[in-house]
């Protein structure tokens, strides 16, 4: 079932060089109760599609088309007193480098304080009781309310700003590389927890990263998005085992893996399209091993290949082959060193 | 003591008898705190590195990994004569760091090299990429009008930035991360060093230009037989490009030892919590149960028993009483436990 249905979505930049589409078209579901992890690198556009969803998109920004349909509601359509009752109550933000955004003036408890009594139903005792009751869930020292933020360690500032998104018991968390700059033990206990509270709360997460590990790891199901489209969508099981799309396998390709040091790393030679003046094509094709006339030309649409399983490819019907042959180096293009 | 010049000639000079280009030797670099508005504390101290020994032999890599605050970074400074160490000497080709000064630590810097994390922070913004390229000749004096532009334009395209010509104009900012990165390995590979230091070097790219950069830098060092020390929070990295890999906690050496032993079979209580906690690009890869709690107590003041006590899962009396030697818990492969010490 799902909570959230994004159509045809489309978030535009004003910039001094022109209007730039960092969110081109995306369609996407985020289920009940499930940790989606949308993944692409620095300038995809997954930063912008999880800001856009709750609309705290900054000032030279806006969407430019399309319906964000929460629970039956058009997001992307309501005047701004009407999105607002949203925020914090039913969809929720960890902001990338979360670990700043809380305010270094106030105690944690002052913060939470003011969260919690936003909507006028709580009184005092019951926030203080309700905010000892969100340190719990998110494993935080007590104790630690009485803090300022600079008094906490990244981890622990961190395990904050999630207590604070949940405190209005919002159903959708978007949570923008919220382990990022993390030491990977803090990283591991606070990915847990998110997975662990998923399932306590009913809680639906978007987890917005760079880093594939961290979707492998905490993610039922994966999108991957590049230069403003989402490129392919699947249980994170099936994406893994089988990409579909040639980006997807050029990700794995690049990454490195602790428990297979022995395999090569192949890069993705070039980079990803000026958002200004994208190709017309599929907007991979400069960089894809496996573009054919067609790539360049005519945009790839983002298809149901099984039940569950999307892509935007061409070749997908192909993948099976198209994936034997990523494993190849010289495929990439990459320069004999 | 050092003489100008002495370093530049013990490079053809026959290398120490194990082989080693660089040895530590009980290194130790203690920061003293500030406390208050006024002065400093009674005495207090951050203790960074505190008694590191090793050695790196020639053209090998090293990785050192640990958390942040576990004194990689400083280790690091001290390697290249950034910081002198408080205690211990580091002997680089034979010669005590802290003893060169003039001409002789010239010579030093021209051997020595260092990649850093940010390359937008490393290249200077209002500097062409020829030009920043051509700082460390002019620095070193090396070569000479055409000659050094020759130089500027190998040193790109053996990085891989194709057509050389075309970047020589262009300002930093015009590039992208890892074309950046790689004009910042082309720098430090301007004045032909024999020691590479690179702290986090692709920590700030993205991952489908990480791996090209980090091809690059194996592929260099390995024509140029040169010696590499990377500084890094990532395992999977570390074990991707290092011949030996070194763990650091609290300022000293957990465990050191041949890459695949260290992380395939490693031995201290603390690379184990490490490699279990390390996320795994495989969604069929179980999660594995973590006990330890993952506050690492402060560096400060004076240090008693082992630095790991307080998060070990195998935490025993004589950790609280005795700091833990390196042991011998393989071949090349030392770990600091009590765990390991023969008599238990």
């Amino acid at each position: 079932m799902a909570l959230l249905t994004i159509e045809d979505l489309r978030v535009e930049y004003r910039t001094s060089r022109g209007v730039t589409r960092a969110v081109d078209g995306v369609n996407l579901e985020v289920h009940e109760g499930e940790v989606l992890g949308l993944v692409g690198e620095s300038g995809c556009g997954k930063t912008t599609l999880g800001r856009a969803i709750i609309r705290v998109l900054p000032r030279n920004a806006g969407i430019a088309g399309g319906r964000i349909l929460f629970d039956g509601t058009d997001l992307a359509a309501l005047p701004e007193p009407e999105m607002a009752r949203y925020r914090w109550r039913e969809i929720a933000m960890v902001p990338q480098a979360a670990m700043d955004s809380l305010d270094p003036v106030y105690r944690l408890g002052d913060q939470f304080h003011e969260v919690l009594t936003i909507t006028g139903r709580l009184a005092r005792a019951a926030a203080r009781a309700r905010a000892l009751e969100l340190c719990d869930l998110v494993g935080l020292d007590r104790r630690r309310l009485a803090a300022y933020p600079h008094e906490l360690s990244g981890g622990m500032r961190q395990r904050a700003a999630i207590a604070l998104a949940l405190a209005l018991s919002p159903r959708l968390i978007l949570a923008d590389e919220p382990v990022t700059a993390l030491d990977v033990v803090v990283q591991h206990h606070i990915l847990r927890r998110l997975r662990q509270l998923r399932a306590e709360l009913s809680l639906s997460v978007v987890l917005v990263t760079h880093d594939i590990s961290v979707i492998a790891q905490t993610c039922d199901r994966m999108a991957v998005m590049y230069a403003g489209k989402i490129v392919e969508v699947g249980r994170t099981v099936d994406v893994f085992a089988r990409p579909q799309h040639p980006y997807t396998m050029g990700l794995q390709n690049s990454f490195p893996n602790l428990l297979r040091p022995q395999e090569m790393l192949i890069p993705i030679e070039g980079a990803p399209p000026d958002l200004l003046t994208p190709p017309p094509g599929c907007r991979f094709a400069p960089r894809c091993p496996f573009a054919v006339d067609r790539c360049p030309v005519d945009s790839p649409a983002l298809r149901e290949l099984t039940p569950g399983r999307w892509a935007a490819c061409h070749r997908a019907e192909e993948a099976d082959v198209l994936r034997l042959h990523a494993r190849e180096a010289q495929r990439w293009r990459v320069p004999v060193l | 003591m050092a003489r100008p010049g002495a370093v530049m000639a013990s490079r053809a000079a026959a290398p120490r008898i194990d082989g080693s280009l660089v040895v530590a030797e009980a290194v130790q670099k203690y920061f003293p705190i500030r406390r208050g508005l006024f002065g400093r504390g009674a005495g207090d101290y951050l203790r960074g590195v505190d008694g590191v020994s090793f050695a790196i032999p020639g053209g090998t890599s090293l990785g050192i990994a640990g958390e942040s605050g576990c004194g990689k970074t400083t280790l690091a400074r001290l390697l290249l004569r950034l910081l002198t160490p408080t205690a211990g000497r580091i002997v680089f080709a034979g010669v005590d760091l802290g003893t060169l000064d003039g001409a002789a630590l010239l010579g030093f810097r021209r051997q020595a090299q260092l990649m850093v994390q940010n390359p937008y922070e490393a290249i200077n913004p209002r500097f062409t990429i020829g030009r920043a390229l051509m700082e460390p000749l002019i620095i070193h004096r090396i070569g000479a009008g055409e000659d050094r532009l020759d130089r500027v334009i190998a040193a790109l395209t053996q990085v891989n930035l194709h057509p050389a010509e075309a970047f020589l104009d262009k300002f930093p900012h015009q590039l992208s991360g890892g074309q950046l990165q790689r004009v910042g390995l082309a720098r430090a590979l301007m004045v032909d060093p024999i020691f590479l230091v690179a702290d986090e070097p692709v920590s700030m790219l993205d991952v489908s230009v990480r791996a090209g950069v980090l091809n690059l830098m194996k592929a260099i060092a390995r024509s140029r037989q040169l010696t590499t020390v990377y500084i890094s929070h990532d395992l999977s990295l570390v074990r991707y490009v290092c011949d030996t890999t070194m763990i650091m906690y609290l300022g000293t050496v957990a465990e050191i030892g041949p890459t695949d032993a260290v992380l395939a079979h490693p031995k201290h209580p603390y690379t184990q919590l490490l490699v279990a906690a390390a996320p795994v690009p495989d969604p069929t890869y179980p999660v594995p149960e973590i006990a330890a709690p993952e506050q690492v107590p402060t560096p400060i003041g004076p240090a008693h028993g082992c630095p790991f006590k307080d998060r070990c899962p195998h935490v025993m009396p004589v950790c609280h009483t005795t700091t833990p030697p390196l042991v011998f818990v393989g071949p090349k492969h030392q770990a600091a436990c009590h765990l390991y010490e023969p008599t238990h």
